[in-house]
């Protein structure tokens, strides 16, 4: 049975694309047809076999209580063993699916999008480096296989940002992207650490057994602590406030890679380790709380920068970001069901906006200013298509699919506190608006005669044509299915539509495309004016609040002055107190050779005045000596 | 046992080959670089087998040789290895290889360089493979005399002169002899009666189970020997020839001294300051530990602020220093494990630095960071090899780095806290460096003044290959080295399970 060797097999799926990484790495690189043929067979290869643990997972009745584990050891030394294996359960299954999905339309994507690069090869291996890891993170059995592959998905984040490495920018962006997710790795690595000490297993499974018993024992506090720490790890990651501010900057990397890395698969990394890790969270309320709060600020908060930006990848990455806080909220508010829900709806509209921009910008020769763009929907049908229904996905519209996940998180968090759900319902208009906004400004109105666009060739198309179908039914068909039975934490949850909710948001949705109508489609109120009238609010808006700037300074001049004044302690103190002594052996040695002057009389002075001290000894002080001597 | 004496064939090695090259006419250079690398090669392979061929599940020494030289005075030529010197053994070949391919295209009096650079490889694998005290110091001064010609001959002149480099460096590894054999007689005088004294290691070790020696002349003891391997390790405020010495060697001086030499010092403190000193080991631990959180921050931030490529790997590997003070410091088979692992790996990984610099440096003829740029375009297979080493060197998952510093990171934490937490902090610090040279060396817009400059090809990837791929073998299958190492640590555990539960003067100073 296919689906049984791929259950056992699931190893594979990230292990493939690992070799091929390989491969065309060192050897293929050159060959950009045998690079992407390559790594296209494997993406199918892991997709199936995806398809296949997916199916066994219903078929043998793998649940979220009873995972299907395989570990082998791979460090053992004495008072300290770690594995790695596969962790196969509803949530890993859905993931799974998820991501090779995504990953293959994207590579597809890229034979159009990179066709004539002169580094093809190399881009083909830096997916399939990002595409091991990633499935690598998702299959971990314990923490330390998440962190190698957390770290990895960071390193091929790092590569594909940086990719067209002679620019500045995007060299800078990748390395902002690493070190500000570092900053939130030091966070987990702590708390893993905390996890190893107090348990002495890293391991999903024990410690979902272990825990509870601890909190009976000794109670939360400490590990309050440790699930603070651990989701300091996802807010780097899945760029929640405070730490988001790389991933703007990450659009600097090729569109294929926003869409796969930066908007559908590797951000919600973080989101996929809470949720992983919920036998953890879900004892302690305030972790929960932290977690609900950072999530709505996030949404609400980058939303409100998406608002006023002009780059058509920035307004989409701002949108990921507030996207991103929903799924956190959803797990605050705890519910795994909805978070989960959304992450997978949210990658296939997602992915689908992105592709559907990266269009654009191919066909405009790398233009990303909305404002240079408009009425692309004549010559571009295909793509505008794609990105309506990714618009109307987003800011929730029935059927497509974001109507239904963010339906669900609304619930849950109304139900669970009135303060989350109205910013959650404020951010949901607000998403409406700015992505009408862009949807109006770069479709509609009156072409530019500077622009010459063209349709998207065959190889782009295509995976619009099936994140459109996925962005359209991938929402209704789970419900109706039940999701929630599967992919859950606890018992599972059949709350159907709330229509007073459901039907709040879908309103708020149509009003703030109405006004973005009104602003940017008919132009019958001016964007400007109303930008001339609040100039404080915008420019907080326009220059995202600062934090970038904050950040830039504490980098330069705090880190940097340290490192200056204690290079200067080094130069100074340190070395100048081993050159001191260096100088006073040399003085030293120096003011005894004077002694040494070679006249014959001064010797004969000092020799005949040494005689008489010792004489004068003798006679005075010493007589018995004296006596002795004579006698 | 072995009939065949490996350790002594290993050992001769390159003292034929060195030999052979004092015969050979001085014109010859391609046969002097060839004979030089056959010989290394050779050394290489035979130590690569002892590798393979170590059972670890007898653990303890091996391939053990013994012959008394001066029984009066209690000296042996007693050779042996385990899993703490074995891996070192192998780092020693495998980086001496490598820097003979560093050199390749030396061309300023190469017969004496190769002479030196063998003559040195035989000092440093000696002090790892002996089993007596005696040998170990002769073997330890045999590497200062060449260090110092070398530095002075074929160093380079930036910040500092080479001279100075070549002086301050020498220095410090004569002061650190100088403490250490002060340290060392006080062992071999106060272990056992006249008669029956001996410089053998296992020997002293005992003399501490026996209770020959005082709490107190332990405390001294180790305190000298901390002074001595202590600033061969660079720990602070001890530290300060590493970043000139290393800048003013030439490539593959650094590349020893940086990736096995100072590692003597990491070996001494297990190999004598913990084994045979554990007591004086357990009191001067919390000092140990303090000192080495500022190795680890201070040498990072000091780093952050260099303009010099070597000067900046020069700092990072003072920086990685306080990770293995910190893993021996917190006196734990894990943490312990970590130390000697994190050694072997910081070796590999500065080596392969200071060769991708040594090549970028004979093309551009410069390392002032703000006059690189862009190298990538050129030099992508250097460029490989930078980025391999930097990515080990803040600790990738997958490369040889992260393991070591995950094991010292659960070792220390269980022991001291508060200090791993600020140690584990230079995770972000050691990031910060090292994207900043990565990004402003090789990547950016192309620098035409660089078209001229190849990238490595031929003989000169041997180093990029071969340091590379343990890098990267090692890092997948960690439990190749860890392994090993923790068959060298597993006979510690009784000592250190005792002197965990053994009361301290002062109940441990600072603690």
């Amino acid at each position: 049975m296919f689906h049984e060797y791929a259950l056992q097999h699931a190893w594979l799926i990230p292990l493939l694309p690992a070799i091929a990484f390989v491969l065309i790495g060192l050897w293929l690189r050159r060959v950009p047809l045998l690079s992407a043929g390559l790594a296209l067979a494997v993406s199918i290869a892991a997709f199936l076999l995806a398809c296949g643990v997916g199916q066994a997972v219903i078929a043998q009745g793998i649940t979220v209580e009873q995972p299907f584990i395989q570990r082998v050891p791979w460090v053992a030394i004495s008072g300290l063993s770690l594995d790695m294996g596969v962790f196969i359960d509803p949530i890993t299954a859905m993931m799974l699916v998820v991501v090779t999905l995504v990953s293959l339309m994207v590579q597809i994507y890229s034979l159009g999008y990179m066709q004539g690069d002169p580094g093809f090869g190399r881009f083909y291996a830096y997916l399939s480096l990002f595409v091991a890891a990633m499935l690598g993170l998702v299959i971990s059995v314990n923490f330390i296989q998440l962190f190698v592959f957390w770290e990895l998905v960071g390193l091929s984040s790092y590569l594909l940002i940086g990719y067209y490495f002679y620019k500045i920018s995007a060299r800078e962006a990748a390395k902002k992207a690493f070190i500000t997710t570092r900053i939130g790795d030091f966070g987990l690595l702590l708390g893993i650490l905390f996890l190893q000490i107090l348990f002495g297993t890293l391991d999903f499974a024990q410690l979902g057994l272990a825990i509870p018993a601890y909190v009976q024992q000794s109670g939360t506090g400490l590990l309050t602590l440790v699930a603070l720490l651990i989701f300091l790890g996802p807010i780097g990651k899945s760029g929640q406030f405070p730490l988001h501010v790389w991933l703007p900057d990450a659009m600097e990397g090729p569109t294929p890679v926003s869409a796969l890395i930066h908007a559908a698969t590797m951000v919600v990394a973080g989101v996929y380790l809470v949720a992983r890790v919920f036998f953890l969270f879900d004892l302690l309320p305030v972790a929960l709380q932290t977690v609900a709060w950072t999530g709505a600020i996030t949404a609400f908060f980058a939303a409100s920068i998406a608002l006023t930006q002009r780059e058509i990848k920035r307004i989409l990455a701002y949108s990921t970001i507030s996207q991103l806080g929903y799924m956190m909220l959803a797990l605050g508010v705890g519910s795994v069901t909805a978070s989960m829900f959304h992450l997978m709806t949210h990658a296939f509209f997602k992915a689908l906006l992105f592709l559907a921009a990266g269009a654009v910008i191919h066909a405009l020769h790398d233009q990303n200013d909305i404002f240079a763009m408009g009425g692309l929907r004549h010559k571009m049908p295909v793509t505008f298509a794609a990105m309506t229904v990714g618009v109307l996905a987003i800011a929730g519209i029935p059927p497509f699919a974001g109507f239904f996940s963010k339906d669900e998180i609304l619930l849950a968090a109304a139900q669970a506190s009135w303060p989350l759900y109205l910013m959650a319902v404020v951010t949901s208009g607000l998403t409406a608006f700015y992505m009408a906004r862009l949807l109006f400004v770069v479709f509609f109105g009156p072409e530019k005669p500077d622009n010459h666009p063209h349709e998207a060739p065959l190889s782009m198309c295509i995976p619009l044509g099936v994140l459109g179908v996925l962005a359209i039914v991938g929402g209704f068909v789970p419900y109706t299915y039940h999701f929630g039975d599967w992919v859950r934490f606890g018992p599972a949850s059949h709350s159907g539509l709330d229509w007073a909710i459901a039907g709040t948001s879908t309103a708020l949705a149509l009003l703030s495309i109405g006004l973005a109508w009104l602003m940017y489609g008919s132009g019958r109120v001016s964007a400007e004016r109303l930008a001339w009238r609040f100039p404080g609010l915008y420019r907080l808006s326009y220059h995202k609040y600062y934090i970038d700037e904050l950040y830039q300074w504490l980098n330069q001049t705090v880190v940097g002055g340290i490192g200056r004044a204690l290079y200067w302690l080094d130069l100074y103190v340190i070395d100048g107190i081993v050159n001191g002594l260096g100088k006073l052996t040399l003085r030293l040695g120096d003011g005894l050779r004077k002694i040494q002057t070679g006249q014959v009389q001064q010797y004969g002075l000092v020799l005949f005045g040494a005689i008489l001290l010792v004489a004068a000894w003798l006679v005075w002080i010493e007589p018995a000596l004296m006596g002795g001597v004579l006698s | 046992m072995t009939v065949f004496p490996f350790l002594t064939a290993i050992l001769f090695t390159p003292i034929f080959g060195m030999l052979v090259l004092a015969c050979l006419p001085r014109e010859a250079e391609r046969m002097i670089k060839l004979i030089a690398a056959v010989t290394m090669s050779v050394a290489f392979g035979l130590t690569a087998y002892l590798y393979w061929a170590y059972d670890f599940a007898r653990s303890g020494l091996q391939f053990t040789e013994s012959i008394p030289w001066i029984p009066e005075l209690g000296v042996s030529y007693a050779l042996g290895v385990d899993g703490i010197s074995l891996p070192l053994l192998f780092l020693t070949m495998l980086i001496g290889l490598a820097a003979v391919f560093a050199s390749w295209k030396l061309d300023k009096r190469p017969k004496e360089f190769f002479m030196l650079l063998l003559i040195l490889l035989t000092g440093v694998a000696g002090t790892f493979v002996t089993r007596d005290l005696f040998i170990f110091l002769l073997f330890y001064e045999l590497v200062v005399i060449p260090i110092y010609i070398m530095v002075i001959i074929w160093g380079s002149t930036k910040r500092v002169s080479k001279e100075y480099a070549g002086m301050k460096l020498t220095i410090y590894l004569l002061l650190g002899s100088a403490f250490m054999l002060v340290g060392v007689l006080a062992l071999y005088l106060n272990a056992y009666p006249p008669g029956s004294r001996t410089f053998s290691m296992e020997a002293l070790a005992q003399a501490h189970q026996l209770g020959h020696f005082s709490e107190e002349f332990q405390i001294f003891a180790f305190l000298l020997l901390l002074l001595g391997f202590g600033s061969l390790l660079s720990m602070w405020p001890f530290h300060s020839w590493s970043p000139d010495g290393y800048a003013g060697a030439p490539t593959a001086v650094s590349m020893i001294h940086a990736g096995v030499l100072k590692k003597i010092g990491g070996y001494g403190l297990i190999r004598l300051g913990l084994l045979v000193l554990p007591l004086g080991a357990k009191f001067w631990a919390p000092v140990i530990v303090g000192l080495a959180v500022v190795n680890v921050l201070y040498a990072a931030l000091v780093a952050l602020v260099q303009k010099d490529l070597k000067y900046v790997i020069g700092y990072s590997s003072v920086s990685h220093m306080g990770y293995v003070l910190i893993g021996f410091a917190a006196l734990n088979s894990v943490s312990i494990n970590g130390a000697i692992a994190n050694m072997f790996a910081h070796g590999v990984m500065s080596a392969l630095f200071f060769a991708m610099i040594g090549h970028v440096y004979d093309k551009t003829h410069t390392r002032h960071i703000p006059d690189l740029g862009g190298l990538a375009h050129q030099m992508p297979r250097v460029a490989t090899g930078f980025m391999l080493a930097g990515m080990a060197s803040l600790g990738l998952p997958g490369l040889i780095g992260f393991i070591p510093e995950f094991t010292i990171f659960v070792g220390a934490f269980r022991a001291y806290p508060w200090q791993a937490i600020l140690a584990i902090l230079g995770i972000v610090f050691t990031a910060l460096y090292i994207l900043r040279i990565l990004a402003n060396v090789l990547f950016g817009p192309r620098r035409p003044e660089f078209d001229h400059c190849a990238d490595a090809r031929g003989l000169e990837l041997v180093p990029l290959v071969l340091l590379g791929s343990v890098l990267v073998v090692f890092g997948i299958f960690p439990q190749l080295l860890m392994g090993m190492v923790n068959s060298g640590v597993e006979p510690m555990l009784p000592l250190l399970a005792k002197l965990h539960q053994a009361p301290s003067m002062l109940g441990g100073l600072l603690k």
